[in-house]
Formats: C-alpha cells, sequence, structure tokens
C-alpha cells in the first residue's frame, strides 16, 4: 500500500557512503588508461583485479570475459549494496563500466554463470569523505540484503503460479495462491516501497488510488476473485503484468540504499502497516487473508531486528529483553489463528480479537521504535 | 536536557517554580514566578502548577479544571515486577508533566533516526494546573476469580463491584478497567498529551480500554464560585464538598486509617459513569416541567420556591421524584465529591447529539456513598426519562506520592511483598 513509506530509503542514512552511476559504457574510455582505470579479468574460476586502491571520483572498469561462461562484474559496497554492474558480459566480450565513488572500502565480484555471490575482491578507495562505520552493522545490512533478495527471488514463482492459475481461469486455485504470492513481498515491504514506482503497481487498494491511475496488481486481482468472482481477460493481462513490475523489484532489490538505521525503522514501518491496515481488515478486504501478511509483516520486522541485535544489546540490553519478550508473544497470539496450513478468514475475528491483536503490535512497536537509537548510539 | 525541553523554559520562564502557600493537601497550587520579577500570576488564570506531591492525590480536592481526558486501562502483562515499574515510570512522568515538563528526555534535541520520549504537543503549553490522578479497579487484585500479583487479599472491602441499577444500559466496552488516570487540566490539549504520554509509556503491560474526553465541569469545589451547568442548562451538584472543607473531606472523602486496608488510608473511592443525555427529548421539554423534573429553577438554580442558588432546600415544595429531592445530601444522607465533566462525542449514527455527563464521584466508601444514592435515583428519578446510564467503572484511589522517589501504590505493593516473603515465597 504506498502509504507514505520512503523513510526507510531516506531516514537520514548515516553510512550513506556511495553514489552509483550505473551501468552504461557509453561515454566511458574504452581503453581504460585513467588513473582511476582498472581491468578486470573474469574466468570460470578467477577475477583478477589489475588495482585494488583508489581514489574517492570516478572509476572506470574495463571488463573482460575470459572464461566460458557468460558473467558479471559488480561494485560492492561493505553493506553489499550494488554501487555498479554490468550483465550478460558474453565469453571473450568486454565491457566498460563507470561509478563514481567515495571513499571507503569495497569489494569487485565477478560472477561466471551469473549466479551467486560471485569471486570476491577487496578495494579501497581513499580521500575525502571517508566515512566510519561499524562492521558489524556493515554485516548486519549486507546480510539483511542477501535475505531480502532471497526473499524476492523465492517470490517470483509463486506469483507465476498465482498468475498461472489466472491465465487458466481457475477461481479457485487463485484464490488458494494469492496469500502466499504475497509472503516474500510482506516480509520486505519497506525496501519493496523504498522504489517508489514498484509498489503503486502491485500493491494498491481501492482507496490508495490517485486520480486517474489504472488499479493494477495484488488486490485488483483478489477483487476479481474474491467479489467479482470471474477472471476477465483484463485480469489475465494484469496477472501478467503483476509478474513483470516484481520482476523488476527482483532485480533493483540489490540497489536499496539500506543503512542499519533504517532496516530499524524499517522493521517499526512494518508493525505500522499491520497497525493501520491489517489490524483492521482493510488490507484484505475481498480476501480477508489479513493474517497472513500480518504474520509475514511481523517475520520481516524479527529478520532486521534479529540481525541488528548484537549491537542494540550493547547499547540497551534492557530493549533487546523486552523486544525478545513481544516478538515471542505476538508470535504466540498469531499462532492461535493458525488454520491447517494457512491462517483463518479476517472476517471472523471479532472485535475484542482485533483489540487484542491491537494492543499486541502496540506493544512491540513501541519498543521497536526504540530500535534505531540502540543501533545509532 | 530536561530542563532544556521543559515548557516552561520554552516559554522563557526561569524554571524556578516558586510555592506559595501550603503544599499541603494534594491540590494546594503553586503558582510560578514570571523571569520579569514582577508580581506573582493569578493560579488559574496563568495556568499554573498543581503540587504534584502530598498526602492526598492532586486531582480530587483541587479546584476543579475545565477539562478532562479520562482513561481505563487493562493490564496486560502478568509480571508484578513490570507493574510496579510501569507505576514508578508513570509516576516520575506524572511529576514533571505537572511541573509542565516534557516526558523523560523531551520532545526535541534528541536523535535524529528514533522518535523522542515525549510527544511534544504541550511544548510551549503552560502546566495548566494538570492533576493526574491513578486509581485501581478491582481487576488489579483478582480477575475472574484468581489471585492477580498476589494483591487479592489486599482487595478493599469497600471496591465492590457495583449492582445493576434499574435502567442501566452498560456498555461493557466503555466500562471497568484494572487501573484509571484521571488527567484534568485548564487547557485540553495539556490533559490529552498527559494520556497519550502515559498510555506510550504502558504499551506492553497496559492498555486503554476505554477513555473519555469532558470538556465543562459540572460541579466545583469552589464554594465561593457559581455551580457550572450541565448540558441540560441545569446547576446540578451544588451542594459539593468544599476544597477547603477539611473535615468534609475527612468525614466522607479519605479513606481514614481505621476504615482500612492499612495501604488506602489517605486514598478514596471513585465512581465513574458515562450518564448518556436524551438531549433532543429534553429541548422538546417545557421549561415548567424541567423545573419540576430538577427541582430547581433554570435561571438563578434556586431549590424550588426559594430565591437563591444556595438556600436551603424546602423539599416539599417539590414533587416526590424530583432530582434534588431525591439526591440532595440533606434528604438522602448521602454526601459524595463531585467532578464531573460534560461530553459531547459528536452525534451518533441517527444524527441525535452523543452527549451527557461524565460522572465522576469520589468517596470514602462505595457501600454507604454512591450505591444507596444510585438506587434511590435509579429507582424513581424523574430525570431518568431524559438520561441513561451507558457506562461504569469503580476504583480504590492510593493516596498521595509524599515525595520524589515514592511512587503510586507503593504502599499497596510493599505491603504484599513483605507478607510475600515473610510467608518465605
Amino acid at each position: 500500500m504506498p502509504a507514505v513509506r520512503m523513510s526507510a530509503v531516506t531516514a537520514a542514512g548515516i553510512a550513506v557512503a556511495v553514489t552509483a552511476v550505473t551501468g552504461c559504457a557509453e561515454k566511458a574510455d574504452a581503453d581504460a588508461t585513467g588513473s582511476n582505470a582498472v581491468t578486470v579479468i573474469s574466468t570460470d574460476s578467477k577475477c583478477e583485479v589489475s588495482k585494488t586502491t583508489f581514489a574517492a571520483g570516478k572509476i572506470t572498469i574495463s571488463a573482460q570475459n575470459k572464461g566460458s561462461k557468460v558473467t558479471e562484474v559488480y561494485v560492492y559496497t561493505p553493506s553489499d549494496k550494488i554501487v555498479t554492474e554490468r550483465e550478460n558480459i558474453g565469453p571473450g566480450t568486454k565491457a566498460t563500466i563507470t561509478a563514481e565513488i567515495k571513499a571507503g572500502s569495497y569489494e569487485i565480484a565477478c560472477k561466471p554463470g551469473m549466479k551467486g555471490d560471485g569471486i570476491r575482491q577487496k578495494i579501497t578507495v581513499t580521500g575525502k569523505g571517508a566515512v566510519k562505520t561499524d562492521p558489524r552493522l556493515d554485516a548486519a545490512v549486507a546480510a539483511y540484503r542477501k535475505w531480502v533478495q532471497a526473499e524476492a527471488d523465492a517470490t517470483i514463482p509463486l506469483v507465476k503460479k498465482f498468475a498461472a492459475s489466472i491465465e487458466a481461469g481457475d477461481i479457485e486455485a487463485a484464490k488458494a495462491e494469492f496469500a502466499p504470492s504475497r509472503v516474500g513481498w510482506e516480509r520486505t515491504e519497506p525496501v519493496a516501497e523504498s522504489f517508489g514506482d514498484i509498489d503503486p503497481l502491485t500493491d494498491t487498494r481501492a482507496d490508495g488510488l490517485d486520480p486517474g491511475q489504472k488499479w493494477t496488481g495484488w488486490h485488483r486481482l483478489e477483487k476479481s476473485l474474491w467479489q467479482d468472482k470471474k477472471i476477465t481477460a483484463t485480469d489475465k493481462t494484469l496477472a501478467a503484468q503483476l509478474v513483470t513490475d516484481l520482476e523488476d523489484w527482483q532485480k533493483r532489490v540489490g540497489k536499496a540504499e539500506i543503512t542499519a538505521t533504517s532496516m530499524a525503522n524499517g522493521a517499526k514501518e512494518l508493525l505500522d502497516e499491520v497497525a493501520t491496515g491489517k489490524v483492521t481488515g482493510e488490507e484484505d478486504r475481498y480476501s480477508h487473508t489479513d493474517l497472513s501478511d500480518f504474520y509475514a509483516n511481523v517475520e520481516g520486522a524479527e529478520k532486521a531486528y534479529e540481525l541488528l541485535k548484537t549491537v542494540a544489546a550493547e547499547n540497551d540490553p534492557a530493549l533487546v529483553t523486552e523486544l525478545d519478550k513481544q516478538f515471542a508473544s505476538i508470535k504466540k497470539l498469531l499462532d492461535t489463528y493458525r488454520k491447517g496450513d494457512g491462517w483463518v478468514s479476517y472476517d471472523t475475528v471479532d472485535k475484542t480479537q482485533q483489540k487484542k491483536l491491537s494492543d499486541a503490535v502496540n506493544s512491540l512497536a513501541e519498543p521497536l521504535s526504540k530500535l534505531a537509537a540502540a543501533v545509532a548510539k | 536536557m530536561s530542563e532544556a525541553t521543559s515548557r516552561r523554559a520554552v516559554l522563557g520562564w526561569t524554571g524556578a517554580g516558586v510555592v506559595l502557600g501550603a503544599a499541603a493537601a494534594g491540590g494546594a497550587v503553586t503558582v510560578l514566578k514570571g523571569d520579569t520579577g514582577s508580581d506573582t500570576q493569578n493560579a488559574a488564570s496563568a495556568g499554573a502548577a498543581v503540587e504534584f506531591h502530598g498526602t492526598h492525590q492532586a486531582g480530587i480536592v483541587t479546584p476543579v479544571q475545565d477539562r478532562l481526558h479520562f482513561a481505563s486501562f487493562d493490564i496486560t502483562t502478568d509480571d508484578r515486577d513490570e507493574l510496579v515499574q510501569l507505576l514508578k515510570d508513570w509516576t516520575a512522568a506524572a511529576e514533571r508533566m505537572s511541573k509542565g515538563q516534557a516526558v523523560g528526555e523531551g520532545a526535541v534535541g534528541g536523535l535524529a533516526e528514533a522518535p523522542p520520549d515525549d510527544t511534544g504537543e504541550a511544548l510551549g503549553l503552560q502546566p495548566s494546573r494538570l492533576t493526574l490522578t491513578v486509581g485501581f479497579g478491582p481487576g488489579l487484585f483478582d480477575k475472574d476469580g484468581k489471585d492477580r500479583f498476589g494483591l487479592k487479599k489486599y482487595r478493599p472491602e469497600a471496591l465492590v463491584d457495583l449492582p445493576k441499577f434499574a435502567g442501566d444500559a452498560l456498555d461493557t466496552r466503555r466500562s471497568g478497567g484494572d487501573l484509571c488516570v484521571q488527567a484534568c487540566a485548564d487547557d485540553p490539549q495539556v490533559a490529552v498529551h498527559a494520556i497519550r504520554n502515559l498510555a506510550r509509556i504502558g504499551f506492553g503491560k497496559v492498555a486503554i480500554r476505554w477513555s473519555q474526553l469532558g470538556f465543562g465541569k459540572t460541579s466545583s469545589t469552589t464554594p465561593e464560585a457559581q455551580t457550572p451547568r450541565n448540558l441540560m442548562g441545569f446547576k446540578d451538584g451544588t451542594h459539593n464538598v468544599a476544597g477547603s472543607d477539611k473535615s468534609a473531606q475527612t468525614k466522607h472523602v479519605w479513606v481514614s486509617d481505621s476504615d482500612g486496608p492499612d495501604w488506602l488510608a489517605g486514598g478514596s473511592y471513585l465512581v465513574a459513569r458515562r450518564i448518556r443525555m436524551h438531549i433532543e427529548t429534553w429541548d422538546r421539554t417545557s421549561l415548567g416541567e424541567q423545573e419540576q423534573i430538577f427541582g430547581r429553577t433554570k435561571g438563578e438554580g434556586a431549590p424550588l420556591g426559594k430565591k437563591h442558588e444556595r438556600d436551603t432546600p424546602n423539599f416539599k415544595a417539590m414533587k416526590e421524584d424530583a432530582h434534588v429531592r431525591l439526591a440532595h445530601p440533606d434528604n438522602s444522607g448521602v454526601t459524595i465529591l463531585r467532578r464531573g465533566y460534560s461530553f459531547t462525542d459528536g452525534t451518533d449514527g441517527l444524527g441525535r447529539l452523543e452527549a451527557g455527563l461524565f460522572f465522576l464521584a469520589y468517596m470514602r466508601d462505595v457501600r454507604s456513598g454512591f450505591i444507596p444514592l444510585q438506587k434511590r435515583l435509579s429507582a424513581t428519578d424523574a430525570l431518568n426519562e431524559y438520561i441513561q446510564h451507558v457506562g461504569s467503572a469503580v476504583y480504590a484511589v492510593p493516596p498521595g506520592v509524599v515525595k520524589s522517589g515514592d511512587w503510586w501504590g507503593r504502599a499497596l505493593f510493599e505491603a504484599a511483598a513483605a507478607a510475600a516473603a515473610a510467608e518465605g515465597k
């Protein structure tokens, strides 16, 4: 839902060390002979980097694929954010990549076969504006980014399955596949929403539409399946579009601006999502599958918290004790609403039960709002 | 930082409150001296601070402020230590807010990435005679028949569950509660700020069950002032316990050492009732009938057959079922201290004014106070045609917080802890 959720990105990034000029090679010198030029030779088993120290500013990478597989070349920050990348470098071909890099530590990676973490080499960029960061927080951000990517990767097949059922006109199958197709997205929502253009396409509710905006995405299909009870030709187009839009998200997740504090605030924002949309049953108003989204939001918040816990425990041990307790308590409460592999329909959850869920969300979200301070101390 | 973000500091005041007069029983008004060094300001108009500490809690005999935010909480934790810590945190926050200071580290100046301790909407506002008064509902002591926090045997005998009165249409979602906080202030924003911040501190330990905003005081504890009118346009509760009348308070309001239990000495009992008024039908009632129903004139507020508001009523001049005739202490023998407020929560779904009286009364014993009085009223009061009791709660109100470091409910929890230790638990 496109509430104002940009704060995961814009929230006073304390570790924003990088501005990137990604991809294209159009203006770069093909020979890459400047002082800030580096040659990267990718083979099937190696990633040879001609130099590892640079002055801050523009760098030019001349990549050569001397292996037998298609490769990719990436530059990563310590938190595993993609600074720049070039995909699809065929065997025997060359590509030039440029980037504007601030002082700090980075890694250059080659990915023969375009899979996995790649073969990595550390490089150092020196000069003005060196940013001191806590390596434990860098590691936490890197691990979180990796997890977010894995969630996005895992979502695609589920969404494809959902879309295929719609294409086949199978209402019952599509209904069953609706909630599971959203779990990865709901777990990582603050990051997903940080790309302002994807969320309005995929996760807008009827009341969230801007004037003139075409309604697309999950909730439009939800209405067709549960309220209109039919699948039209338009729905089939929309289902295919949903897959395309989410594949776009999957590709861009690695470039999201994530810091330790934005992770912490993102965790709180996941609970905000629950507090405003799910606890009232507004989010999935046709399917009443709100509890699936609710649980996924809690899991996403917990993931971010678990990764930041070591540092938070040092700065604010009482907060960590409280958060452990509240996460356990809300999950225990949610467990009482499980039904088979899924959840009870939210229209069977009465006002008194909703109040209890709302109280549990407040009990967790209030201390969770203090997590950013505990990692930024 | 605390001083830097105090509301007084924002105002450019000195921050050094000057206490005038005796700061004895909670409710003494302190007046803050302006930094011009000139004269002291009128307590009410200056939005001064009410002394938080005292043998009784402030907000009971304190001259009634203009605005109310009353909140009733359910206790959600089972951990006694957590509850005690909450009461300590609440007391500390209440003490600060009563002085016009921000909660914790304040609303501004902290980390940009984290939400501030104080929500900030009272920045720049004066203390506005804010009082915060806490009460303990039956659910603190035992819930569903089970002992709670080891406090069951400390439940006061007089903290009874109210009987069902004729005509009651109680909404469970506007009734009861394990704890309550009454916030009274001359500025509604100050009262709302106080409840909001206490609720926030309480998340995870307590949850708001219901709350009520009130805007026009309907009774006065200052007899020299005119009795305010309720939403029916009448003065009601003229004969109230005066804030200055120590002997009446001792007799009717404060739990004495001999009343028991020990931990409640210096405390009181609070009955809260949300009384909906059928405004539209009332407004279509003739003036003569309205006056007959109340037993008072509408203009002056004089008892029927008399001239002035405070004239001694002649009950025989009133109809048998006139409100004053049934409720007046001289006739019913019941004296309670009322400090209720009018409320309006907009309109209901039918376009009727959702309004009435939020009745708040303090007394030494509910069994000899509110219960017999309400029995009498609910059975025969002519007013019943125009009102309906829709919410109800009762609380034991612990004694005051004597000094810094003391906290709401200390005597109760320490007594229980000592008894548990003695039993070797």
